[in-house]
């Protein structure tokens, strides 16, 4: 059975560097198959853009299997594209019509400043982690993993809102840029968990100022982020983070 | 080269804790005169570094990607081992010890598999202090899987993402770290050059790969744990920015290089489906729980399904072929993946393979479906089977997955003694980056364990005992000439990449090395084949070196440099893992020579002959490489021909 490749209008954002400006450019491709994935299809752009001599496409990628949270783009006027509950290395080529133009644009935030082309420096996601996503323990010494036991409730809750891969969709999705969903995953997998709640007060104070201070936008209730976002992370935890933000604010 | 495991003396339980009773330590102060560099934020890298912060030592650590958190550790699905024995399924720490002797066939260092069985019950302790959200039962209790090689349940994990939880857990408590300024984090910089003072490892060359800069920085002590180096083979289930680079600079800079020829085929992956393809996608090994293997026992039957002229749910029951299950009464479909891969391969190769390249099996779940409900099939691996679908358009509820072989895990690696140190004084190597721990095979959910056995809980004690002769040492300049030297071996090299300007991409000549490890030096290797291997390497490597072409410049974010100049290295550990495979006249574990097998076509080893690590030293550009033996002894084990039928 085989299969039609697809033939196809790229318009991609290039970028040089921080300093200069950008603009799009249009590159056609053809006989594109439509099992490879979005990443692959930009593979084969980049080895014809070699083959011309020309410079290829910039793009952050690495497990390419939806978990290093690494790739990020914006398509079509969607992070990671037409798809739900996906990366963009999940992406596959299936989704999209002969003959079609795609637009291909960087995550745009103020907290995520342009590298090169589509690649964006996201290190204000681990400045806000290193503001309090943790526990303080040390090595050593922890005690038996089953002396406190855990409702499975809240250790499979905890697990969803763990499952943020920091790929930075829900601040490129959301209109202020902010970085709730993002922030409100950590603070909730905590705030869920025993040998969380020890700190949880401080945590959530020191991690929402970073937040504030890196030049996230603030949250205006608008969901784009629980819609974009490829580990359908629920908004859910937008309000516990709230809930626990004013708890620790009143008892200050 | 003097190969000096440095095991201690005494009863085999008890090595560790005389080691650590006798061992030499740096008091606070000291801590703080003391710089130590880490090579990666996997979860060997990331939980050392974290370690050695929360000591009191100086940490600059180093990662490819733009956050440590990306580290390839984050891509692990099914789980970690313990011997904590919660089932009361009768396991232990000499349980968990024997099964990874047993599994890596009789090749790896029985005092080091004692140690990790011992500490892993700390990592799962650890770990939940952390706050990493394992599966619970609705006891509260921690819960347990089984995996491939054991008959126990001793598999912790956190749903399908077992190694992201534990890598964000090691990332946050580094993170933590990086806060109180004991470690500094450096992202988007790569490790171009080892720098020895002395004989000793004092430092490194990276490259900043934003913008370029080529960087000094210099310690008391180096520690490699920058992954393994199955991208040799182009197509892997490794990450994109996985390489054996750093681990072979550190071997041309005087690290011995032990079993370079020891890869894990995991046997669970989605089949190759096009030219254009960049990585293979494992299917965690947890599947083989519940989903049985197949084939069909008539050819025609096998041909119908290549033209897709019949579905994999028309062929009758009597007429499927469960060759694990026939072949491996005991184990079944839990056999270890090297017997599983090749076991596969023999029916592909018999012409039963299953889809349009003949070269893939069936993984089916129908009776688990029968038996269990799909509810529960869709607890247990609801986001595995919508990752399958999301590739393959298939859904597996209602057709069998299709799975093939496919290069995983590299057991191989930068050779260590007891204490994690290199054959190069002050160099040590943790994670898939060393070779210990997994012999010629290594068991699921052991490499999650070693990484973090490695980082949290052996390096900082034998780090300390390492340092200890140092506090007297003043930091080093990086004006030193032994730094500049190095600097300009590292522009030469860079230089001389763009000065070629030919033909071809790097893709393309990766793709060539990749095709060409994989069908000489793969899964069935023969005498003649890794014999024609090695010529194909060496003419592969002639024409990259006259014809790569590499777009850009030196001084800018350029991924075709990257990928270059790895390529460049991958060309020559090729062709030592090409070597050490032909050296070895034996088959074990997943090193399988077709010479060597039992008339049922098993791996047959000959431990009269074999019964060492092969461990190379590098002699210099266009030297041949030096062999040196590492002999096992095992004293506590009785040595027996692997056997998962009874
Ligand atoms: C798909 C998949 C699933 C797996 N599932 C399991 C499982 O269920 N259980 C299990 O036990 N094991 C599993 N494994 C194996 C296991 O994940 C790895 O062996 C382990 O995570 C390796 O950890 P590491 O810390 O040694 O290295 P990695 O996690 O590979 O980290 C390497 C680090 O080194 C850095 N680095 C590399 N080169 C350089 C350089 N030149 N300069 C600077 N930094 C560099 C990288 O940026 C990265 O930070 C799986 C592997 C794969 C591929
Ligand atoms: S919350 Fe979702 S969109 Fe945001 S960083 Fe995490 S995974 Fe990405
Ligand atoms: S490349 Fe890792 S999530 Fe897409």
């Amino acid at each position: 059975m085989e299969k039609r490749g697809l033939n196809l209008t790229l318009k991609i954002w290039r970028q040089e560097n921080a300093k200069t400006k950008g603009a799009f450019v249009t590159y056609p491709i053809q006989n594109i198959s439509p099992d490879c994935s979005f990443l692959e299809m930009l593979d084969q752009l980049n080895e014809q853009l070699v083959d011309k001599i020309e410079r290829p496409i910039c793009f952050d990628h690495d497990c390419r299997e939806g978990i290093c949270g690494m790739c990020s783009l914006y398509i079509n006027g969607r992070p990671h594209g037409n798809d739900t509950g996906i990366t963009t290395c999940q992406l596959h080529m299936r989704r999209f019509k002969d003959g079609e133009t795609i637009w291909i644009e960087p995550w745009r935030s103020k907290a995520f400043p342009i590298i090169k082309d589509l690649v964006v420096d996201r290190s204000a996601f681990d400045k806000v982690i290193q503001a309090g996503g943790y526990t303080s323990v040390n090595t050593g010494g922890a005690p038996d993993g089953n002396a406190i036991p855990i409702k499975k409730e809240n250790a499979d809750l905890a697990m969803d809102a763990a499952a943020c891969i920091g790929c930075g969709a829900c601040v490129a999705a959301c209109k202020n840029g902010a970085a709730m969903l993002f922030v409100s995953a950590k603070v909730s997998q905590f705030a869920l968990l025993p040998q969380g709640r020890v700190e949880a007060k401080e945590r959530v104070s020191n991690m929402v100022r970073e937040m504030d201070q890196l030049g996230f936008g603030n949250c205006t209730n608008t969901k784009a982020c629980e819609a974009e976002c490829p580990k359908e992370i629920k908004i859910s935890n937008i309000a516990r983070m709230n809930r626990e933000y004013l708890i620790s604010a009143l008892q200050k | 080269m003097e190969l000096n495991s440095k095991i201690p003396a005494g009863p085999l339980a008890e090595k560790w804790s005389n080691y650590k009773a006798s061992q030499k330590l740096v008091n606070p102060a000291n801590k703080r005169k003391l710089d130590i560099i880490v090579l990666g934020t996997g979860l060997a890298g990331a939980s050392a570094a974290a370690s050695f912060g929360e000591m009191g030592f100086n940490v600059k650590i180093f990662c490819i990607q733009d956050s440590p958190r990306r580290a390839h550790s984050i891509a692990a699905q099914g789980g970690i081992n313990a011997a904590k024995n919660y089932q009361n399924d009768g396991d232990s720490i000499y349980r968990l010890f024997y099964d990874t002797i047993k599994g890596g066939d009789y090749r790896a260092r029985e005092a080091n598999v004692y140690r990790l069985a011992e500490v892993s019950n700390n990592i799962i302790d650890q770990c939940v202090a952390q706050g990493v959200p394992f599966a619970r039962d609705y006891g509260g209790q921690l819960d347990n899987r089984s995996f491939g090689g054991a008959q126990v349940s001793r598999t912790f994990y956190a749903r399908g993402q077992t190694g992201q939880q534990l890598l964000l857990g090691a990332y946050s408590s580094l993170s933590r770290q990086i806060k109180k300024g004991s470690v500094k984090l450096f992202t988007r910089e790569e490790m171009m050059e080892l720098v020895l003072i002395d004989g000793k490892a004092r430092g490194v060359i990276t490259r900043n790969l934003v913008t370029g800069a080529i960087e000094r920085h210099a310690a008391h002590a180096v520690v490699l744990a920058t992954g393994g180096y199955g991208n040799v083979y182009f197509l892997s289930t490794n990450a994109m920015s996985s390489n054996g680079s750093a681990a072979w600079r550190c071997f041309k800079k005087g690290a011995a290089f032990g079993n370079p020829s020891f890869v894990q085929i995991h046997p669970t992956c989605i089949p190759v489906h096009g030219d254009y393809q960049s990585k293979l996608t494992l299917m965690s090994e947890s599947l083989r729980n519940d989903g049985r293997i197949w084939v069909p026992k008539k050819k025609e039957d096998a041909e119908a399904l290549r033209a897709g002229k019949l579905k994999p749910t028309q062929i009758a029951e009597e007429n499927r072929d469960y060759y694990l299950e026939r072949r491996y009464p005991a184990f079944g479909n839990l056999v270890p993946r090297d017997v599983a891969s090749r076991a596969a391969k023999e029916r592909c190769d018999a012409g039963f393979g299953v889809n349009e390249t003949g070269l893939a099996v069936f993984l089916d779940f129908e009776s688990a479906i029968k038996r269990l409900g799909k509810d529960v099939i869709e607890a247990r691996y609801g986001n595995l089977f919508q990752m399958y679908e999301k590739i393959t358009n298939d859904n597996p509820y209602n057709t069998p997955m299709m799975i093939y072989p496919a290069i995983h895990y590299t057991m191989g690696g930068i050779w260590v003694d007891y204490e994690l140190q290199t054959t190069v004084p002050y160099l040590f190597a943790a994670g898939e980056a060393n070779f210990s721990d997994h012999g010629a095979n290594r068991l699921g959910a052991s490499a999650l364990m070693q990484g973090l056995a490695d980082g949290y809980f052996v390096l900082p004690y034998t780090i300390q005992n390492c340092l200890s002769h140092d506090i007297q040492i003043p930091r080093f300049s990086t004006d030193l000439p032994e730094f500049k030297e190095a600097e300009k071996s590292v522009k030469e090299k860079i230089d001389k990449l763009f000065s070629i300007q030919g033909k071809h991409s790097v893709d393309h000549f990766q793709r060539k090395l990749g095709n060409i490890m994989w069908e000489h030096v793969g899964m069935g290797r023969t005498k003649k084949s890794l014999e024609e291997g090695i010529q194909l390497i060496r003419k592969t490597r002639e024409e990259f070196w006259k014809d790569v072409r590499i777009t850009g410049s030196k001084d800018e974010f350029n991924p075709e440099l990257e990928k270059a100049l790895r390529t460049a290295d991958n060309l020559e550990l090729g062709e030592l893992m090409a070597k050490d495979a032909l050296l070895r006249e034996e088959s074990c574990g997943g090193h399988f020579r077709e010479e060597h097998q039992t008339p049922e076509g098993e791996a047959l080893r000959h431990d009269d002959k074999f019964m060492y690590v092969s461990c190379w030293e590098y002699k210099g550009e266009g030297q041949e490489p030096e062999l040196h033996k590492e002999p096992l002894v095992y004293e506590n084990i009785k040595i027996a021909q692997r056997n998962y039928k009874e």
